[in-house]
């Protein structure tokens, strides 16, 4: 049996016994057990090293507020760095290291910090590493990166997955102790839907750790009673192991549930870890306090732990802190200390009481007792050995002990009340910080308000859930208060021991001591945030939890204020780490956001195609075929195979919206720049459309598909942003116009068929009775007509410059529309294109596409110009009239060739006339989009440049420093291929 | 936060897209002083602490533009309604 394993009581289940190793060594422990109560039962002690100066330290705690006891859990992939031990749930198997020393935990270099303290204390990095200038890059930075941190983050890809839900509720329980449980059992029995949230593995909270009787029984056996009750009420969901973390508006709480953080391996398809957002009518905070220390001489070695945890690790988990037990307390809380330790066959030292006059019936335990005295200083290095007690008189006793357990006083938890800005109030009696404005629909109960007697937390409990379910609409039930006898709760604030020499640490984690705060206060730094940022007080993994309100204190002390007048920081979500993993999700890796595919998608695979991302979706890129070498050789076969004979591409990802009405066509005019109310039906226009500042928002062609119906298409981009632009048009600037839209972009599956050869396709393909000759189905026609019997449509349109149509078919048929036309074109050599060759084609005939439709183009700037009607509104025709925009000197869309034809063009490079410096002032624009074109046997491209249509034939550079380029190119017509156009009709 | 949409009931933040000040008016195109009324309504607006009325689209949704009048210090929501003033569905 493990050397300061009790034989008997405890909550651990010692039929179940398990195997453990921490820094190599392999110790016993039980199921029920924490990772830091198997140690403390194993009689090991030293468990880390601190931060800064790698002085010995062992658990202090037996919760989530533990700055001390930090390992790194597990090894591999799911080693996770700065795991409390005290809340890591003992599995068989478990692997556990110490950090932040080398080369052991027993022999650590680092502690040689310890001895440098003094050029080491707060605020020291702000006073050093400065000279000389140039060692910062090559000695401090890295020497200060090789000593930063605690735990090492395991490198690896995390082999778990993790979920996110949703709860909704009318009742959420933070908390389940005895006030947590009473508020649930209250709204429960009222038929409210409940949530009971608690961060540990068992229900219970304080109660584990006490040897109270509720109801004359023990108050575990109570706790199961109530735990019976609650499980057997359908509408009520208890969730252990789960903290609620941050605290939203309007009723909105995020939880993360540690589903699987207590086995090695999570079993198959389960999460190892779930995050909730809850949402609930109204709340409990029912979150318990939290004991602080005293800070003295030497209170961080090993062996020293707060007394609430000592009665714990007693009571809950049948483990010595030591064998020979000393008490330091304030208050009356830490004589129970003595009394559970006593019950348990543990030696007492003695108890010093910082006050004259303890309660009679902790005197009567018969204990040594040292009243009106305080512990000065610890001896032991690795671990307790002594510890000096000084008295009213001055006179220092030296007292043998091996544990000290020290009782500053409670904290109430009230960190979920200041997340949405409330400020916690000082308490003088109680000498702690309560509650201040509490957030909306949610009321705070037992401890975490300040009431710590058990009686109080019941009743109030029992308050609690009773006028939650009330506000919730339910009725109350009966409830009966449990009997539970008084108990003492005096306190006499004591922060710190002035007689103390030895460094008195206040923050453990970020080794900040009563020093460094009189120090920050002495330089100046006498805001409380101040005194957090400058000292670090607070801000380590443990966010002050045990550490906060001792730290304030002392400033108030050493500055001469109150402690109302010094005031808190703000306690920010989340209350507890959570992993990035809780916080990810399934949104990680290929399932970072979601992947849309267009209807071909299954076809293009099975051809072999090379895909690219285009915002969510994955489009066929270019297919590979034989033995080209390269894309370009690829793409190059595309366009020359399109050009010359016919080739179809996927285009089914363009937004496109149904647009009806009486007036739809009124609304074309006031939201595109140019005109569709003088479309034709059956005919399709190109279109422009501005935002309101005058720049181009997108551009598509809209198709007039009977007098009061159209359909429009934008790009891919932004289809979703001109749907929200046209509601907003609609609905707040014209609600009178009679017009209704909807999105149609996943509704039809689209392809375009290009090239001399199209319309010999198309015959094969559509229903024989449509005609399709250049007079019923001229360039621009848009007709409604059918394939294989199925509705489609048919949009005579170019983007490529070739003879070519657009058709359309619901999106159930895209796959089977995709190889019919291959079918169909077979005969003619119809090859498939990606969105390469769509590009190269569309450079190649001078076609704007979303490289230059870049937010800071207006119309004009991309020879659109002439598009703007000048006789009707429309958005953005008001400001694109600003001066500024008008500006001959602005950068005007042209084409580039570059003058050594073997040279490659590269977008982004920018404009600067030959011999010229490269500098701001002497830039005249950019590069838009370049293409290696098949046609013309060069590199082409488009771009903006400075009054670029008055400049054609003149060369200037495209300078590129970011890719080493300097191309000298000639401005030339943006239309490089088909001038004329005459390849549009065939 | 949770925004109560008039049609589908309160909804998390999430599914809806926020676009400013509710109270601007689009000026008239043909005044004589529209350019720099057109200026001022694209530009300039004002950043009040406390009660503001803005624009909420619900495109997780229902597609209805709301005018939410929403606290903007303690994000208390007073009032929803629908921008066409809810004529049509």
């Amino acid at each position: 049996m493990s050397s300061h394993r009790l034989n008997s009581g405890g909550l651990i289940e010692r039929d179940t016994p398990l195997s453990f190793t921490f820094d190599g060594e392999t110790f016993a422990g039980f199921a029920g057990d924490t990772l830091a109560s198997a140690l403390i039962a194993n009689g090991v002690r030293l468990v880390g090293r601190s931060f800064k100066y790698h002085r010995p330290r062992g658990v202090m705690t037996a919760g989530s507020e533990e700055p001390n006891a930090l390992v790194e859990l597990r090894s591999g992939a799911r080693r996770e760095p700065n795991t409390r031990s005290t809340t890591a749930e003992l599995y068989d198997g478990l692997v556990a290291a110490s950090q932040n020393r080398w080369p052991s935990l027993r022999y650590d270099i680092g502690a040689v910090n310890d001895k440098l303290s003094r050029f080491l204390v707060a605020g020291f990095y702000y006073k050093t590493f400065m000279w000389p200038a140039k060692f910062w890059e090559m000695l401090y930075e890295p020497l200060i990166r090789q000593a930063a941190g605690l735990g090492r983050a395991a490198g690896m890809e995390d082999p778990d997955h993790y979920e996110k839900a949703y709860a909704h509720c009318d009742v959420l329980v933070i908390g389940g102790g005895p006030t947590g449980l009473m508020a649930a059992l209250a709204a429960g029995r009222a038929g409210a839907r409940v949530i009971l949230c608690d961060e540990d593995f068992r229900l219970g909270g304080r109660l584990l750790g006490e040897r109270h009787e509720i109801d004359a029984k023990p108050c575990v056996e109570w706790v199961a009673g109530v735990e019976a009750e609650l499980a057997a009420m359908p509408d009520v969901r208890i969730m252990r192991r789960t903290a609620v973390t941050s605290v939203f508006d309007h009723g909105q709480y995020a939880a993360v549930e540690r589903v699987n953080d207590h086995v090695a391996v999570p079993p198959e398809h389960e999460p190892r870890q779930r995050a909730w957002k809850i949402v609930a009518k109204r709340a409990v905070l029912a979150a318990g306090a939290l004991e602080r220390p005293i800070a003295f001489g030497n209170n961080d070695r090993p062996g020293v732990m707060l007394a609430g945890a000592a009665r714990t690790y007693i009571n809950r988990y049948a483990a010595m802190p030591g064998q020979r037990l000393a008490v330091f307390t304030n208050n009356d809380d830490g004589w129970r200390t003595a009394e559970d330790a006593r019950v348990a066959g543990i030696e007492i030292a003695a108890v010093v009481d910082s006050r004259s006059q303890p309660p009679a019936q902790f005197l009567a335990l018969g204990v040594k007792a040292m009243t009106g005295a305080q512990v000065s200083h610890v001896h032991g290095g690795l671990g307790v050995e002594a510890i000096d007690v000084i008295d009213a008189g001055g006179r220092t006793t030296k007292i043998a002990c091996d544990a000290l357990a020290v009782a500053g006083g409670w904290n109430p938890a009230v960190h979920l009340t200041c997340h949405l800005n409330g400020k916690p109030v000082w308490n003088e009696a109680l000498a702690a910080f309560v509650p201040g404005a509490m957030p909306d629909g949610m009321r705070v109960a037992g401890a975490a308000g300040g009431s710590f007697k058990l009686a109080d937390c019941l009743s109030e409990g029992v308050a609690a859930g009773t006028m939650t379910a009330i506000e919730c609409g339910f009725r109350i039930a009966a409830i009966a208060l449990p009997n539970t006898e008084d108990e003492a709760t005096a306190i006499a604030p004591l922060w710190h021991v002035k007689d103390s020499h030895a460094k008195a640490f206040v923050d453990f984690q970020n080794d900040v001591t009563t020093k460094d705060i009189a120090l920050a206060d002495q330089e100046g730094f006498r805001s409380v945030e101040h005194l957090k940022r400058y000292t670090t007080l607070g801000m380590a993994t443990d966010q002050g939890k045990v550490s906060n309100v001792s730290g304030l204190a002392i400033l108030a002390e050493v500055s001469g204020r109150t402690i109302p007048q010094v005031g808190t920081t703000t306690y920010r979500p989340p209350y507890v780490p959570v992993s990035f993993g809780a916080m990810s999700g399934h949104h990680r890796g290929k399932d970072f956001r979601p992947t849309r595919l267009p209807p071909s998608h299954q076809w293009a695979t099975e051809q072999g195609a090379v895909f690219v991302e285009s915002g969510q979706w994955l489009r066929a890129q270019y297919y590979p075929r034989g033995a080209e070498k390269d894309w370009l050789e690829t793409v190059n076969r595309e366009v020359t195979a399109t050009r010359g004979g016919v080739g179809v591409c996927d285009v089914s990802t363009l937004g496109k919206i149904e647009i009806e009405g009486a007036d739809a066509a009124a609304f074309l005019d006031r939201v595109y720049c140019n005109t569709f109310s003088t479309l034709p039906v059956g005919k399709a226009r190109y279109g422009l459309m501005l935002r309101e500042d005058g720049f181009v928002l997108d551009d598509g062609t809209t198709s007039r598909l009977a007098m009061e119906r159209f359909v429009m298409t934008t790009t891919t981009a932004q289809a979703g942003r001109v749907m929200q632009h046209l509601e907003f048009c609609h609905q707040v600037l014209w609600p009178a116009l009679d017009v209704q839209m909807v999105s149609v972009s996943e509704q039809w599956a689209q392809f375009s068929v290009a090239g001399p050869r199209a319309r010999d396709v198309l015959r094969r393909l559509v229903d024989e009775k449509f005609d399709l000759s250049d007079k019923a189905c001229p360039y621009l026609a848009a007709k409604e007509i059918a394939v294989g019997g199925v509705a489609a449509r048919l949009f005579r349109l170019s983007f490529s410059g070739e003879m070519a149509y657009e058709l359309a078919v619901p999106a159930r048929y895209g796959d089977a529309a995709m190889r019919a036309i291959m079918a169909a074109g077979d005969e003619f050599g119809i090859t498939p294109y990606g969105t390469e060759a769509l590009g190269v084609m569309r450079i190649e005939k001078g076609h704007v596409a979303g490289n230059e439709i870049n937010g800071q183009l207006t119309a004009r700037d991309l020879g659109l110009g002439r598009m703007m009607a000048k006789k009707k509104d429309y958005i953005g025709r008001v400001m694109a009239q600003r001066p500024a925009l008008l500006d001959a000197e602005r950068p005007a869309l042209v084409g580039f060739k570059p003058v050594d034809p073997k040279a490659r063009l590269r977008a982004g490079a920018h404009f600067l006339k030959v011999a010229t410096a490269n500098t701001i002032d002497n830039d005249e624009g950019h590069m838009t989009s370049v293409a290696f074109s098949p046609m013309l046997g060069c590199w082409i491209g488009l771009g903006v440049l400075a009054r670029g249509p008055q400049r054609t034939g003149e060369h200037v550079r495209a300078y590129d420093p970011v890719r080493n380029g300097d191309v000298e190119v000639e401005v030339c017509d943006p239309v490089f291929f088909d001038p004329q156009g005459a390849r549009l009709h065939g | 936060m949770r925004i109560p949409c008039p049609f589908c009931g309160p909804r998390g933040n999430e599914e809806f897209t926020y676009l400013g000040d509710a109270s601007v008016q689009r000026p008239d195109p043909s005044a004589p002083a529209a350019a720099q009324a057109f200026h001022d309504y694209v530009y300039l607006r004002d950043n009040p602490s406390g009660l503001h009325q803005e624009f909420w689209y619900h495109g997780g949704g229902c597609h209805k533009w709301l005018v939410v009048t929403r606290n903007t210090r303690t994000h208390d929501i007073n009032d929803v309604t629908f921008a066409d003033g809810g004529a049509r569905p």
